[in-house]
């Protein structure tokens, strides 16, 4: 059985402390060892962005990374964000429209989301599209997604409405 | 899609890096961003003995211009190095080429030296380094030299890198008074792997060009330069015909490999289609 | 809705659809629940190794090294597989004569596809048994591979089954008038050979399953990304000798699956037997790669068409030889005949033509096995119908909505059938067509278009006509011997709170079923959807139904539901009115309370109602017993599918340069009868058509001429991403349909019956001019260019 080595960082604004394989990646100690679920696999290639949370106020690829690497990181998941206004708003308009089905991409677009609204208070949907770009959707076709993020963004223009 | 064990160490200086490097031989491998790595190692196509972690490495990260020269740290993150005003200012190219690079989560992890050392004959660094003249450092126990970008990439992920050796920075001529920087890339999807690449960089004395480096990527076995295209260019001043001419030459002289969308006729059509809007773009601009 | 319905009881406003989903709420906030989620105590992991090679004999399987990898709990070959579970072949009685060779969950003599599942290996974690993967050692003798159509067909290609003559794995011919003669007295006949690409599902979340044997209670719990519990619930008890009373398949959520997790996969076989073997659960989750080499593929068709037409334009007949490339097997339970059948049977289906003689060859290759996947053959039937319109129109000089116009069986000619025997109710192309031709401003797009082509920009119009197969009957899957069911069931009770728990058998994967089924529950008791709780993707838990597949869900369950409903309003009103002493005529039950039918007033509360009957039936009568549970079964009766239909338009620019093509934006205007849920639906369909486009621009699955997957990462395998996806407006007609007491029909596969046409017909539209024109898809840049003759060899 693999080898464990104690790490220790920052997780949702715990300090915690776990037992790691060096081969682990960030998010299979999460989901695995950690439980915490929402962040989810799937490509563990970097391709999808299903797994990507907010490390040391970067937005990375957490398939991407060996937990072992990071040492007194500060890591946000998608459980995280306590207190966030932002992210409880778009929380708030991925669901009230519809801006997701399954639910597979949802943790890692709301954090691109979030991480969008950083940098950008009022992105175009052009700026929007391109940016979430780096998450791949099957169920929603992308428009909704953008709807949602194009509302909470700060004086942007309306949402399309359903019509 | 899990990878081998290995064995993980952080070094914190170029020093214990390369001393390690040396002391592990072939056993040892370097992790920077991971972006590349990480992938190949939960394919098993990759099962390093050894894992050196140099992403916490400060001397790796520096952004510097100093004396004409844009010195880049192998471990500046992509995003470090676009959000640098000290780069914009210095290397409009770079400024430009680093937006195509996959997405916003790869480039806040990816670095250049990770970039320059992968090879991979689709990014975008590579062509911008040769388009730029750009001299690679790279470092070991042995101490440094200097290698430049046309030495560096030898093949498919392969490079001029001897065991033992780390890229320690890149050394970028600071752009130069009529000097022009143009990049542009030809994707299906934002993010994805280049159909074909274009960076190009022009010295002018007014509207007469001095000398041109136009690099492509994307369209081989390596970045490559087209040498005789560009030399089209040297002593001219552009029009439409000596563009014409410029791009036909490049699409020839080329050393073209298909890939899994794009046979070589294709690339070929690629090649003297970007050559000659970048230029293109040159000739709208006011001289 | 202007038409009255024999269903007195239906109601046209479906309550709740201003609210967001339950499931939408509990996802955004982290908290979904998929098979990979959850703990388990013990848990072991499955791995496997898969063949490198497209077609070979397995002369020699050494599992000794892989078994003594630390943490190894077992390793299996195919040969162990044989003594642990029951071969399957995926044949159905009524494709008479489709062969396919047994199936085991592992390969056993030969692997026939690059990817095949040969060993597993079971260990203490999945990196182990990865670890151990690498330590199996098999040695193969290599066989020619069949590769592509041509070649599976060719008079001497290699056998992929030696078993069988050739690589036919079926074959169906269908008739109507003669198509012949119309083709003899055609004025025009316009003829293609159109090739459409192999693509994959790419679900987000992979194929997942934790198989947990009890081996006290001969008693198997699988936890199951699953669009169709049931189905499995039943495989499992037959193929592993278990009482199916002792199987609970249990779907949590599941993230994407579009039909794709309908089958029956080797490696998730396996799982169940080495849990019944090991007696702990045993998990498999499908990583990317493994996703790209094994779960199922679809499309591949290479059609030969031609269609004849009168001076006018009329269509008076289609030939179709359609054959399509699928994998060593035919997939079980629903056999890989389907997608061929419905393309053909697709063919013209919107149009008056008369006569038809269509031709389908199913044929067996070494790559990996194709099924049912979204809008299951209508791509292919809707592409190379509206393809062969388009030609028509442009021989004949006639606009595309005006070809159209004059083919469209139109209102008076209802019910109708179709050439190839499809019993359309009623359906409204003509509204459709209209519908569309207006919000689009279709002139000042062929206006820009024409100003633009001047200027050396060549964009593009396309439109197609389609219907869509929506609440399938028994005659679907029943008839042809497959034990999947065609009707569903309902249990609704009510809590001591006066709150409802409504357990269905149709399932959930994102598209809103238990979102719908609370709203039509909530409607039809009248309640506030808000205190309805709904129960599904459980075995145990729910009533024994068909569950999700050829967009059934709404319609079927929906039906179901609303039954169930106004049973248990009834209940409840009989219940006020013993308690009151009344009868049950005088009271409703409306805004969630008992009032008095003639002065509105309240008459009890649900709560109190609830009270009562639950803890103080002594102060009711004797001998008599309020039902506070009930449950309704519903089979959907009449034609054998309920057909919506639509129409679809692309707009687009080609970069004739770069081959490169920029979507500009896309209509859709649909008639899916009753809609319960107008975001939903909407949503539906956006999601529909981008899976369209992914097929028509991107997506494709290649291989080389020996057989080895090329497009096996997402970085080779292109989907859609954010950026280059169009906005799509969308608006409704609505023509209820009269074989469920609802009157809703299907839409989860509307979206993608049509994208990939519009988008080829409106690239052709914009490249008519040069003279070329596109037959192959997906429609990449070298394909464009090649057509355009700008790039040659």
């Amino acid at each position: 059985m693999d080898p464990l080595y104690p790490i220790s960082f920052t997780l949702n604004g715990r300090v915690i402390q776990q037992e790691v394989s060096t081969r682990t990646t960030l998010v299979d100690l999460l989901r695995h060892q950690i439980g915490l679920t929402a962040t989810h696999v799937g490509c563990e290639q970097g391709s999808c962005g299903a797994c990507s949370l907010m490390v040391d106020g970067r937005m990375i690829r957490s398939c991407l990374v060996f937990a072992i690497q990071l040492e007194g990181a500060v890591v946000e998941t998608a459980e995280g964000f306590t207190g966030d206004t932002k992210m409880d708003a778009l929380r708030k308009a991925f669901a009230d429209r519809n801006a997701l089905q399954c639910g597979f991409c949802t943790s890692g677009m709301l954090v691109a989301a979030r991480d969008l609204l950083n940098r950008d208070t009022t992105p175009s949907r052009e700026v929007i599209r391109e940016f979430i770009s780096g998450n791949f959707c099957r169920c929603t076709g992308y428009e909704a997604i953008v709807d949602a993020i194009s509302k909470v963004a700060e004086g942007s223009g309306s949402p399309r409405d359903a019509q | 899609m899990k990878p081998n064990l290995f064995q993980y160490v952080r070094v914190e200086t170029i020093k214990d890096a390369v001393v390690l490097l040396h002391e592990l031989s072939d056993a040892g491998r370097l992790i920077a961003g991971g972006q590349s790595l990480v992938p190949t190692m939960a394919l098993r196509m990759a099962s390093p003995e050894v894992l050196i972690d140099i992403s916490n490495v400060p001397e790796l990260a520096t952004i510097e211009h100093k004396q004409n020269v844009l010195r880049i740290g192998a471990g500046a993150r992509y995003a470090d190095v676009l959000a640098s005003s000290v780069v914009a200012k210095t290397c409009p190219l770079l400024a430009q080429a680093i937006p195509f690079i996959a997405h916003e989560a790869i480039r806040n992890r990816g670095t250049v030296g990770g970039s320059l050392a992968h090879a991979d004959p689709a990014a975008e660094l590579p062509g911008c380094m040769l388009a730029l003249g750009a001299r690679i450092v790279v470092q070991s126990v042995a101490g440094q030299r200097t290698i430049p970008a046309e030495e560096f990439f030898l093949s498919t992920y392969l490079t001029a890198l001897r065991e033992g050796e780390l890229i320690a920075s890149v050394e970028i001529p600071v752009i130069a008074d009529g000097e022009r920087h143009l990049f542009q890339e030809l994707t299906r999807r934002s993010g994805d792997y280049a159909m074909l690449g274009a960076a190009f960089v022009i010295a002018a004395d007014g509207a007469k060009i001095t000398d041109a480096r136009l690099a492509f990527f994307s369209v081989g076995d390596k970045a490559l330069l087209a040498k005789g295209a560009a030399a089209t260019l040297v002593g001219q001043s552009l029009t439409p015909e000596i563009i014409e001419d410029c791009a036909t030459m490049a699409a020839q002289e080329l050393d073209c490999l298909g890939d899994l969308y794009n046979s070589v006729a294709m690339k070929r059509h690629l090649v003297k289609t970007l050559t000659r809007r970048v230029l293109g773009e040159l000739l709208k601009e006011p001289s | 809705m202007t038409q009255s319905s024999k269903y007195p009881e239906r109601i046209d406003v479906i309550a709740g659809q201003d609210r967001p989903r339950r499931n939408a709420i509990r996802h955004a906030q982290g908290r979904g629940r998929f098979v990979d989620d959850i703990a388990f105590a013990n848990l072991a992991h499955l791995a496997v190794v898969r063949s490198p090679h497209a077609h070979a004999e397995i002369r020699n399987i050494d599992v000794s090294r892989a078994l003594a990898v630390q943490g190894v709990v077992a390793v299996y070959t195919g040969v162990d597989m044989k003594a642990l579970c029951k071969p399957w072949v995926g044949a159905l009685n009524h494709f008479p004569g489709l062969r396919s060779p047994e199936q085991y969950p592992l390969a056993v003599d030969r692997v026939r596809w690059n990817g095949e599942a040969v060993v597993a290996v079971v260990a203490e974690s999945r990196a182990i048994a990865e670890d151990a993967v690498d330590q199996v050692r098999i040695e193969y003798d290599i066989l020619p591979a069949v590769v592509g159509i041509k070649a599976s067909r060719a008079a001497d290609a290699p056998l992929v089954h030696q078993q069988y003559d050739s690589n036919q794995s079926f074959e169906m011919t269908l008739t109507a008038g003669d198509a012949a003669a119309a083709f003899d007295s055609a004025y025009l006949v316009v003829e293609e050979v159109l090739e459409l690409g192999r693509q994959t599902g790419l679900t987000l979340e992979p194929r997942s399953i934790v198989a947990d044997y009890d081996p006290s209670l001969q008693a198997l719990t699988a936890h199951h990304s699953t669009q169709t519990p049931y189905q499995m619930q039943d495989l499992f008890a037959r193929h592993f000798d278990l009482s199916e009373e002792n199987v609970r398949v249990i779907s949590p959520d599941v993230g994407g699956s579009f039909g794709m997790k309908l089958h029956v996969y080797g490696e998730e076989m396996a799982t169940v037997a080495a849990s019944i073997q090991l007696g702990r659960p045993v998990k498999f989750v499908a990583d990317r790669m493994e996703s790209f080499l094994s779960d199922i593929h679809l499309r591949e068709h290479l059609v030969h068409a031609k269609m004849a037409l009168s001076k006018d334009g009329d269509i008076t007949a289609m030939i179709v030889e359609d054959a399509t490339g699928i994998g060593p097997f035919s997939v079980y339970p629903r056999t890989s005949a389907m997608e061929g059948n419905q393309a053909l049977r697709l063919m013209g289906a919107p149009y008056k033509m008369p006569n038809y003689d269509g031709h389908l060859t199913v044929l067996f290759q070494n790559k990996a096995p194709t099924c049912q996947y979204r809008a299951v053959g209508h791509p292919i039937g809707v592409t190379v119908t509206e393809h062969l319109v388009d030609k028509a129109a442009r021989e004949l000089g006639l606009d595309p909505f005006e070809i159209r116009r004059r083919n469209i069986v139109t209102q008076d000619m209802y019910p109708h059938t179709t050439a190839t025997g499809y019993i359309l109710e009623r359906l409204s192309h003509e509204d459709c067509l209209s519908r569309l031709e207006k919000m689009m401003d279709y002139p000042r797009l062929r206006a820009e278009q024409a100003e633009l082509r001047a200027k050396g920009i060549y964009r593009g119009i396309g439109i197609a006509t389609f219907i869509e197969i929506t609440n399938p009957g028994p005659a679907f899957y029943g008839i042809g011997g497959a034990r999947i069911s065609s009707q569903d069931g309902c249990v609704i009770k009510i809590e001591p709170s006066g709150k409802f728990r409504v357990a269905v058998s149709v399932t959930e994967q994102g598209q809103g079923t238990e979102t719908v089924m609370a709203q039509v529950a909530a409607t039809y008791m009248g309640v506030d959807v808000g205190i309805i709780d709904v129960i599904t993707g459980d075995t145990e838990r729910t009533p024994y139904g068909g569950a999700t597949w050829a967009s059934r869900g709404a319609g079927i369950g929906g039906a179901t539901v609303m039954k169930c409903a106004l049973a248990m309003k009834a209940n409840l009103l009989e219940i006020a009115a013993v308690i009151l002493q009344g009868k049950p005529d005088d009271f409703d039950l409306t805004d969630g309370e008992i009032v008095f039918k003639e002065t509105g007033n309240s008459a009890i509360t649900l709560d109190e109602l609830c009270r009562i009957a639950y803890f103080r039936p002594d102060t009711l009568p004797q001998d008599y017993h309020p039902q506070l549970s009930i449950s309704r079964h519903f089979v959907p009766q009449g034609t054998p599918f309920d057909f919506t239909n639509g129409v679809q338009a692309s707009y687009l620019e080609v970069d004739i340069e770069t081959g490169i093509i920029t979507l500009l934006d896309h209509w859709v205007v649909e008639d899916c009868g009753v809609i319960l849920n107008k975001q939903l639906v909407d949503e539906q369909i956006r999601g529909g058509v981008v899976h369209g486009l992914g097929g028509i621009l991107l997506e494709e699955c290649l291989y080389s001429d020996s057989g080895q997957m090329l497009t096996s990462t997402m970085a080779d395998y292109l989907a859609p991403l954010a950026a280059e996806m169009p906005d799509i407006h969308i608006d409704h007609i609505c023509t209820p349909t009269e074989m469920t007491p609802l009157g809703a029909k299907g839409v989860g596969e509307a979206g993608t019956a049509a994208a990939g046409s519009v988008v080829l017909n409106a690239v052709n539209d914009a490249l008519s001019p040069l003279g070329a024109q596109l037959t192959q898809t997906p429609l990449t840049p070298e394909r464009i260019l090649r057509a355009l003759g700008v790039v040659t060899d």
